[in-house]
């Protein structure tokens, strides 16, 4: 692992936010300009600016832009939710899809949209309560692994199996209510499950971006507990800390992030996992350095996903969770056979 | 509980009345309600009538492939959960189902695959290759095989196959409509030709199995008392990892992937009639047999008229099971 060595950037976490933001906005701008209708860069600042021609306009503000902006949204908020869940459960394997919040929150997505659609397959209640939904099944879900895994304390390993099988039941589960629900909304509920931002318009990241943000900055807000709970939580109580509580409303700004990107992007797996991992071996560990640009890494790693989906096989999408898992599970593999089994006994 | 050679063979032939009874009932109960002395007739007296033809075309076929794949399903995991000495190992989750259903798929993407032959063939390259690649990855590495790792090695490769299985199904619609039947893992609507190809492989590899199930015994007391007793570890690890995964491809070939079947049963068979696989692979086998039937059944009254894929109630029914079996026997 030279390279990331040489590639540290422990006492400048600054600088290489920076940076990791504006490889952002350049990806961004990459994958506006592409796709079936090219557009060099400068068209695309210029439409982005309103000179443009009328043609180009509509094809980025319309359609190009509110699906690049929601994978902006959905990688930050995938990213954060894994640095939280990492920290707290002091385990470096967890992530939402590894230990079945992906999956509960999809259930509770699928149950939102057969519940409230009409014979139409419209909705009867507003999109805006979507988000709350999923936020609601990540947390239960979160909870209820957590519960079952609690034996004096929770072995990182054990956290992982029951997270596995929670996460089948939660699938299981959501077969279920596909089967039970309107023909129309399980086609869709189908295609969304597989992890992709196919479709989305700015209504839906009117939604996502303002929840986003609120949690990024709340777990910024939260920084200082965070690092003092890594310590442990012998450490913590000493110092004043109330553990339990401040861990607690951790977990909650992490099932919120998650929900919220498990409601518009479906389940996009690994990307929890791999963010902070890699923040990690560039900014180090300590927490307020490395959230900010774990969620730079998220908003790449989403970003460069949906535009090989995009792109890659035009003009059939291959859903972005495809490419997240492909550079995904082997990374997890990779970690599995040499982390350390840290306080696994 | 059952520790004379005779009340051990009493329960097999008990077990089989069961199986026999389970396999009339799946005959009989369903959305077209008919009754025993019909699903008799049928056999014996058959008429064109509605209840007869469904009875005869559609329920026996499942009747007899639900009993068969969860014989192989039960058994394979008997076998995999003695040679990695992992309580959690199963077809499932180690990777085996998804890798047969990935291979399957790019046959029929890439390869227009048709027939039922290739069918079973791409399914044992699949199980195969995924087994074999979950094993040694999670051999490799500071402590060697231990059951966590094996058990989240398998997850995390079943994730990879189950996202490169939907992308490439997205890519190719008409094998989308050609395999998403048999992807959901049901015993339903199979054809009984897909099981009398599978049945020659599912049978020697059950034989071989049986009749060298001593050698399992053995192996269970440690590799390194194994080897003292001069037993090739290696060479038997590698017959029965090759029956199970022969087992294991060959169910899925016929019914899809359908999971927790092969975790569930040895455990509940091991606390019945001890450690000795000469006996824990049969029973096993029966075991697998009765849950698969039993769980085909309770899936046709759950969401009545609606049917659930059968692979979904066994996830149902499996994953307290496996919580338990994690919380209790795994050494974490």
């Amino acid at each position: 692992m030279k390279i990331f060595n040489r590639l540290s950037f422990t006492s400048h976490p600054f600088v290489a936010t920076i940076i990791v933001f504006l490889a952002v906005v350049t990806v961004m701008l990459l994958s506006a300009g592409s796709g079936e209708f090219p557009l060099s860069p400068s068209k695309v600042v210029a439409a982005l600016f309103g000179f443009g021609d009328e043609f180009d306009q509509t094809i980025l503000i319309d359609f190009r832009l509110p699906r690049i902006v929601m994978a902006l949204f959905v990688g930050m908020s995938l990213a954060v939710s894994g640095a939280i869940l990492q920290g707290i459960t002091k385990n470096p394997l967890a992530s939402p899809d590894l230990i079945g919040i992906t999956a509960g929150a999809s259930l509770a997505v699928v149950l939102f949209l057969t519940l409230f659609s009409d014979e139409n397959n419209s909705l009867t209640v507003s999109i805006q309560w979507l988000p709350l939904f999923a936020f609601l099944g990540a947390t239960l879900t979160a909870l209820v692994v957590f519960l079952l895994s609690w034996k004096n304390g929770i072995a990182p390993f054990r956290l992982l199996l029951i997270g596995i099988a929670v996460a089948a039941f939660m699938q299981a589960g959501t077969t279920v209510w596909i089967l039970m629900g309107p023909i129309y909304r399980a086609s869709q509920a189908t295609i969304w499950t597989t992890g992709s931002i196919y479709g989305a318009n700015w209504s839906q990241v009117s939604i996502i971006m303002p929840w986003s943000l609120l949690f990024i900055a709340i777990s910024l807000l939260l920084r200082k507990q965070m690092n003092i709970l890594e310590l442990g939580d012998d450490i913590a109580t000493g110092v004043g800390s109330r553990v339990q509580l401040n861990r607690i409303l951790l977990l909650l700004v992490s099932t919120g992030l998650t929900g919220i990107a498990v409601a518009f992007a479906g389940g996009i797996g690994f990307v929890g996992l791999l963010a902070p991992h890699i923040a990690k071996r560039i900014v180090g560990p300590k927490f307020q350095s490395m959230v900010l640009f774990s969620a730079g890494v998220g908003a790449l790693l989403v970003l460069i996903a949906d535009w090989i989906a995009r792109v890659a096989f035009a003009p059939i999408e291959v859903p972005a969770g495809v490419w997240t898992a492909a550079v995904g599970a082997p990374y997890f593999i990779f970690l599995l056979l040499t982390v350390r089994r840290k306080g696994s006994s | 509980m059952l520790n004379t050679n005779t009340t051990r063979v009493w329960g097999i032939a008990i077990g089989m009345v069961c199986i026999l009874f389970l396999m009339s009932a799946s005959l009989v109960y369903g959305y077209t309600h008919t009754t025993w002395s019909k699903a008799f007739l049928a056999f014996f007296n058959p008429t064109t009538s509605n209840e007869h033809i469904i009875i005869r075309d559609v329920r026996y076929p499942r009747a007899v492939i639900a009993a068969f794949v969860g014989a192989c399903l039960g058994v394979s995991g008997a076998i995999m959960q003695s040679i990695t000495r992992n309580p959690l190992s199963s077809p499932s989750i180690l990777g085996v189902n998804a890798g047969a259903s990935f291979f399957v798929v790019v046959g029929v993407v890439f390869l227009s695959v048709q027939s039922l032959q290739s069918y079973m063939w791409l399914s044992f390259a699949g199980a195969t290759f995924a087994f074999t690649l979950v094993f040694v990855l999670s051999s490799t590495g500071r402590e060697g095989l231990t059951p966590i790792k094996l058990t989240l090695a398998g997850s995390a490769i079943t994730a990879l196959f189950a996202s490169f299985t939907q992308g490439l199904l997205v890519l190719n619609e008409t094998a989308l409509d050609q395999v998403l039947f048999w992807l959901a893992g049901s015993v339903a609507n199979r054809p009984l030709d897909l099981l009398v190809n599978a049945l020659p492989y599912m049978v020697v590899a059950l034989l071989l199995a049986f009749i060298r199930a001593k050698e399992l015994n053995v192996l269970s007391i440690g590799d390194d008392v194994a080897i003292g007793l001069g037993q090739r570890t290696v060479w038997i690890k590698f017959f029965f990892g090759a029956c199970a995964v022969v087992l294991a491809g060959s169910a899925v070939a016929v019914a899809g992937p359908i999971g927790f079947v092969g975790i569930i049963i040895p455990h509940l068979i091991r606390p019945l009639i001890g450690l000795d696989h000469r006996w824990i692979l049969p029973y096993s086998a029966m075991g697998g047999a009765a849950l698969l039937l039993l769980a085909d059944i309770g899936s046709r009254y759950v969401l009545m008229p609606q049917e659930l894929p059968v692979g979904v109630m066994t996830a149902l029914i499996g994953v307290p099971f496996f919580i338990f079996v994690a919380r209790r026997k795994v050494g974490i």
